[in-house]
């Protein structure tokens, strides 16, 4: 029986969390996500969940106390944000190395300097080549479905693999909305034990984890950790259809918003997605053939099925909350420029570096980028292939 | 405490075939921390990265008997606190029945240095583990540079004695004092003494006391110190009775001083087998020579007031 909630992202995501009943928590307090710790503190306070909290020094003390609670045989999870996802960025590669299924909640949040801390996503996309599984949220519901499918991935034996649960910061975290969450029993029996073959406790026989590894063996390491990956995108589809039947709620890979018959279309990550789609429908009011492909997963990235769904369109806006300073645009549009040139799809492709920093996002925004697609096609060629939205002079 | 005859037959737990120097003291420091737990007790034992982990755990060979792992340089500490606390989570819902030790090994560069914020949360937290630094005074595993543990005047390979240098520039920090500061049930300062009954009594004392301890070991390098590798025990006993590396325990903060020399040396005994000091006995260099002598007798004179000897 659903259970209607009116919840912040954030405590979306605890209750997730205390419906898991995880068996070791490490964290460390960082704006916007230090409400999830707070939460969960309150849960092992009354006795609401099993989990030891570990209240940590540090992120990376953070995430260092979870590889060794992972690689003990024990489920294990964090939250963090910014510039506390930064100071694990060496333990990120450690974690999904030692293919150790930690979660993380990371909560959207633009890096220092300056310091802000509102949302884009330059933390998640900077961690993008750690070897983390990443998922994306649009909504408080996403996050918190997202979340509950964690563990079904990332402990799966194909896989084996740390996963990041993404959603917006403030927007998402901090602004309460309708949702539905399971029942407690539901979501257990949904997510099932944890029971690791080897890990450091295994009574059996003793272990020993994070070797020195020579240029004879690093490299088909690599390799085994790269199949994992490439793995996790059939095992993501598998958990999403058992997660369907349980809740009613479909996810794949990426969503599609009346990309069927679309001329012009944006790619585009998190909450900005809702802000899309209503401009999506006021241009469809007006017989535009618009739409929008919104990416759920971004780690493992779904490269051929992004260019089968987009390959209709004559244009495309790529949309990153985030810089990557290479002077060609953002980590998104190259993967998704990437992805349709290997698949020899044409649409023509403008890059747009939005909201970051906090900057806001309206829905005359997003139409202003329909717009450019307009003229893009009426041209046939592509001025600026990189651009800024809504860049003060 | 377990007597000699029965500590010494254990099994090694650190088995040979490392790739350790001949010699090192790092690795005299680990298996003799290990002796200290009962056979019938398991163990996890978390490694900063440096020799001894490079050395031990080369893939696909180990040379640890117990359960082990390397995460970083820096997170010993860390990574060991989450091992713990699954530990107990795990064995509350009754998933592992066994008793398991947690014991830490850093060197002074991995626990002195980088890995100080992770050693010190892991301390406050109190998590029921053993860190165990094995102090040789600099980053060896990277060839001989300056830590905070590095004694003034030593020559190294970032603090070079040249035309207008002298060695480190600097005193070694009291890494012990500061652990003890956090209030941790067990403290034990040792090195390599006689048939290492002192340092046996210290992991063991340390392993065995419920809550988070901290054991420091002068653990001399032959390459580093310069000195001729089958001297290390009188290495040591001369940093012992000259009061440069003074054998005490800290039990609930209570300071003990564990053994008193009958005529404190001179700290020329313990600087002249090495290498990294040579420079010190050159004529003109008596003044600094008497600088390391001073320090020396103001934190040996301080330890007394501690132990309130």
């Amino acid at each position: 029986m659903a259970i209607r909630e009116r919840l912040s992202g954030n405590e979306a995501v605890a209750n997730a969390m205390r419906q898991i009943n995880p068996d070791v928590m490490a964290a460390f307090p960082i704006t916007p996500s230090t409400e999830i710790p707070q939460y969960f503190s309150a849960y092992v306070a009354n006795g609401k969940v099993d989990t030891a909290f570990v209240p940590v020094e540090s992120e990376h003390s953070a995430m260092s106390a979870c590889i060794g609670s992972e690689a003990s045989g024990a489920r294990t999870l964090t939250a963090t944000s910014s510039c506390g996802l930064a100071l694990m960025w060496e333990e990120l590669y450690i974690a999904a190395s030692c293919r150790l299924p930690i979660a993380l909640a990371c909560v959207n949040r633009a890096l220092s300097g300056p310091i802000n801390i509102n949302c884009d996503h330059s933390d998640s996309m900077g961690a993008r080549d750690t070897g983390w599984i990443q998922i994306y949220a649009e909504n408080n519901q996403e996050a918190y479905d997202n979340f509950v499918q964690a563990y079904r991935i990332s402990e799966h034996k194909d896989v084996r693999l740390p996963i990041m649960i993404c959603q917006d910061g403030f927007i998402t975290s901090h602004a309460v909305e309708n949702i539905t969450l399971l029942e407690d029993k539901e979501v257990k029996d949904f997510v099932g034990e944890f029971n690791p073959k080897e890990y450091l406790l295994n009574e059996d026989h003793s272990m020993a984890i994070g070797p020195y590894d020579t240029p004879a063996f690093y490299m088909e390491h690599k390799r085994q950790q790269a199949q994992a990956m490439m793995n996790a995108k059939k095992v993501i589809l598998e958990v999403a259809a058992d997660f369907e039947k349980l809740s009613c709620r479909k996810y794949g890979l990426f969503e599609e918003y009346k990309l069927d018959d679309a001329e012009t279309a944006i790619v585009i990550i998190g909450s900005a997605a809702g802000t899309s789609k209503d401009a999506v429908d006021a241009l469809r009011a007006q017989g535009k053939k618009v739409g929008l492909l919104k990416i759920r997963v971004f780690r493992p990235f779904p490269a051929e099925e992004i260019a089968q769904a987009l390959k209709g369109c004559k244009a495309i806006a790529i949309m990153d909350r985030c810089e990557s300073f290479n002077s060609q645009g953002g980590p998104l549009g190259a993967e998704v420029r990437a992805a349709l040139y290997e698949a020899g799809a044409t649409p023509k492709t403008v890059n747009y570096v939005y909201g970051i920093g906090g900057r806001d996002v309206r829905v005359e925004n997003i139409e202003e980028v329909y717009k450019a697609l307009d003229e893009i096609v009426a041209a046939g060629k592509v001025e600026e292939p990189y651009r800024y939205l809504s860049l003060r002079d | 405490m377990a007597n000699f005859k029965e500590i010494m037959s254990r099994p090694e737990r650190l088995t040979g075939g490392h790739r350790m120097c001949a010699g090192c003291g790092g690795t005299i420091a680990a298996r003799n921390v290990l002796k200290a737990l009962k056979p019938e007790d398991k163990a996890v034992i978390a490694n900063a990265t440096g020799c001894l982990e490079v050395s031990t755990f080369m893939y696909p060979y180990t040379a640890w008997k117990d359960s082990y792992i390397h995460n970083a340089f820096e997170n010993a500490g860390a990574t060991l606190s989450g091992a713990e606390t699954a530990y107990n989570v795990l064995k509350k819902k009754g998933k592992i029945n066994s008793t398991y030790k947690f014991i830490a090994f850093g060197g002074d560069g991995g626990t002195y240095d980088i890995g100080f914020q992770s050693l010190s949360g892991a301390m406050e937290r109190n998590h029921d583990l053993v860190y165990v630094c094995y102090d040789n005074g600099a980053y060896m595993n990277t060839g001989i540079q300056r830590s905070s543990a590095t004694p003034h005047f030593a020559d190294t390979t970032t603090t070079p004695v040249g035309s207008v240098s002298t060695g480190k520039p600097q005193n070694r920090k009291d890494l012990a004092e500061i652990i003890a500061s956090h209030h941790v049930p067990y403290v034990g300062q040792t090195t390599f003494i006689g048939n290492f009954s002192d340092l046996h009594s210290k992991a063991e004392k340390a392993i065995y006391t419920k809550g988070a301890t901290f054991l420091n070991i002068m653990a001399p390098c032959p390459r580093g110190w310069r000195y001729a590798t089958e001297d290390i025990m009188h290495v040591c006993k001369m940093a012992v009775e000259t009061c440069y590396w003074p054998l005490f325990e800290v039990i609930d903060g209570k300071w003990v001083l564990n053994y008193k020399p009958k005529t404190k040396l001179p700290v020329e005994e313990f600087l002249k087998p090495q290498g990294r000091f040579k420079h010190l006995f050159k004529k003109g260099n008596e003044d600094l020579i008497a600088q390391f002598q001073k320090e020396v007798d103001e934190r040996w004179e301080q330890l007394l007031r501690f132990c309130e000897e």
